[in-house]
């Protein structure tokens, strides 16, 4: 059995998450609701936020990616495996 | 101007010979790629575990991307408005990643661990139970049916619609032209095929955006006539309720348990593989889904009939608009049907390769059936699934695009179970039962009551089926949850040796 060591997370990766966090709070536009005004005279404005909501989220989990990746994952996928886990599977 | 595109245009063969191009050149494709060398059952089901980054995006994507998302997005746009995106799409650029990133990164790492191939392996190893293994075959291939429907029926209303094809030879045709692709490469030609086709679809799907848009006139003309005539669909008030709105954000957690999803995560050759698909996720779904929600309102304020009452017809009517320009036409079905096609060859691979290994090969044994074998077997249930499929498409139930919401409501229901397998050591073997019983349970009586009887009494359904203002998948998930926490706690857990193999994800190996 292998020993393991549980990696901490940076603060940066915690902001990330955070930004995730707040982006789904967000989603839920309730102040535009009844809003029919357009944006560029053509956009609906609760379309225009909820695809800016979608722009928001790309640049989120870039972040996380970036701050916040499991760095140990393939690590651990390409370790050997016991011969009761062989099998086992 | 509008009143003289809803005229109806002199129909053109040309469209056709479009759409045959690009349906040989998938072909071809498909006899290039069969001359490759390959043999093992590993390359054939899940591409030797070795596609990169781009690739995986583009098959994630293209597999996410339905019928549903380009006929059933214009429709539901048409019919409820602006409101659709944030209920379904721009929900789904967040949840989407979020799954793929704490769950699919974490399935993949032990799937390529422990060797498998489908999730009923996981979850059967997972949970030390066989009994949960052919519980959950019947189940998911139970909810993929319906959704291969969709795809059948989408291509069929859209080729009818537009070039006034008969359906059952729009269905015959693109059915023969996935399984040639599919039975000569496998998942790899499934990925290598939605690369193309979601490129293809997004390309055009953009061409569409832009042409309708200035046969309407221009973008502001297109928008002023929505204030004009149907204002309400600029904005949610009186289209989508607030419970609604946010219930709705429990559906696109299906994609965590989608069985074909989770043979294109299984194909990634490193778990860095999916940070792209992580990042585009989202991008990619406003580019699909923005230009259909304003067509599909565009459509509605230009006074565009839904054809037979059927809003997702109207799509269909609007790339009609085109047929001033046939090529172009051509171009925008071989598109559409392009991302119908992305969804139905993963799925289809996908089905055939459970069946191969969840049933057959776990039946008789791993040594009982060699790698040769495994692929004919696979291929049979896949030809066999499709022919299936194909003749339930001939006899269309009613409201076939509702169903679409009901397939993710089921597969989200059961996301409770993977979410527990990866991350809760204490689930047992009778709590993941339980819970997937409990989640067919609640899902057919809601079902039944929201689908089946309004059918079965001639009554017409207007809008979603709601509880309470909520979606019913809110309640789906919570009974399920429910039931796999409480019985997990209530039984005996599961050696330490069983659960300890899929823990230890994340930390460092020494």
């Amino acid at each position: 059995m292998p020993h393991a060591a549980q990696t901490g997370m940076s603060s940066t990766g915690k902001f990330a998450w955070a930004l995730i966090a707040l982006l789904a709070i967000l989603h839920y536009d309730f102040w535009n609701w009844e809003d029919r005004s357009l944006m560029f005279g053509f956009m609906p404005i609760g379309l225009f936020y909820q695809a800016l909501i979608s722009i928001g989220a790309a640049v989120a989990w870039a972040l996380v990616v970036k701050f916040a990746w499991p760095t140990h994952i393939e690590e651990w996928a390409d370790s050997p495996i016991t011969d009761e886990q062989v099998e086992n599977r | 101007m509008i009143a003289d595109l809803l005229l109806a245009p002199p129909k053109s063969t040309i469209p056709l010979y479009v759409v045959g191009i690009y349906l040989a050149l998938l072909l071809g494709f498909s006899i290039i790629n069969s001359r490759r060398p390959r043999g093992s059952a590993g390359e054939y089901f899940v591409a030797s575990r070795s596609i990169g980054p781009f690739l995986l995006l583009m098959s994630v994507f293209g597999t996410t991307m339905t019928a549903f998302a380009l006929v059933g997005s214009t429709g539901k746009a048409f019919d409820s408005g602006i409101g659709i995106y944030g209920l379904m799409a721009s929900a789904s650029g967040i949840i989407h990643s979020l799954v793929f990133f704490l769950v699919g990164i974490k399935l993949w790492a032990i799937g390529k661990r422990y060797n498998y191939v489908t999730q009923i392996q996981f979850f059967r190893n997972r949970f030390d139970s066989n009994a949960l293994g052919y519980l959950l075959f019947p189940i998911l291939v139970g909810l993929v049916i319906p959704y291969l429907l969709i795809g059948i029926l989408g291509a069929g209303s859209v080729m009818f619609g537009v070039a006034g094809v008969p359906k059952w030879l729009t269905g015959a045709v693109i059915c023969s032209v996935v399984l040639a692709y599919i039975l000569t490469g496998g998942v790899r030609a499934a990925a290598l095929a939605n690369a193309v086709q979601t490129i293809v679809f997004m390309a055009v799907g953009l061409l569409a955006f832009v042409l309708i848009s200035d046969s309407l006139g221009g973008l502001e003309a297109a928008t002023q006539a929505v204030a004009d005539n149907t204002p309400q669909l600029l904005a949610r008030e009186g289209e989508i309720g607030h419970l609604q709105f946010l219930s709705y954000c429990f559906v696109p957690l299906s994609v965590g348990m989608f069985p074909h999803l989770f043979q294109h995560w299984l194909t990634a050759r490193s778990a860095k593989t999916f940070r792209m698909t992580v990042i585009a996720h989202p991008i990619f779904i406003m580019i699909v889904w923005v230009p259909c929600v304003l067509i599909g309102v565009w459509a509605a304020g230009a006074g565009v009939e839904a054809p037979g009452g059927n809003s997702n017809a109207v799509l269909a009517k609007m790339v009609g608009m085109q047929l001033k320009n046939p090529w172009i036409s051509g171009l925008l079905l071989a598109g559409i049907l392009a991302a119908i096609m992305s969804s139905l060859d993963s799925q289809f691979v996908c089905l055939g390769t459970m069946f191969t290994h969840d049933i057959v090969v776990h039946a008789l044994g791993e040594d009982r059936v060699s790698e040769v074998q495994r692929v004919r077997l696979g291929r049979g249930f896949i030809i066999a699934i499709v022919a299936l499929t194909y003749v339930l498409s001939l006899f269309p139930p009613p409201n076939i695009f509702d169903l679409a919401v009901w397939c993710f409501s089921g597969f989200a229901s059961l996301f409770p179970l993977v979410v527990a397998a990866v991350y809760w050591k204490r689930a047992t073997r009778a709590g993941a039962i339980a819970s997937v019983i409990v989640a067919g349970i609640v899902w057919s009586a809601l079902f039944y009551d929201g689908l089946i009887a309004p059918a079965l009494t001639g009554e017409h359904v207007d809008g979603d089926y709601l509880i309470w203002g909520m979606m019913p998948v809110a309640f789906m998930i919570a009974a399920s949850t429910v039931t796999l926490i409480v019985v997990s706690l209530a039984t005996k857990p599961l050696p330490a040796a069983t659960v300890e193999r899929y823990f230890g994800i994340g930390q460092k190996v020494t």
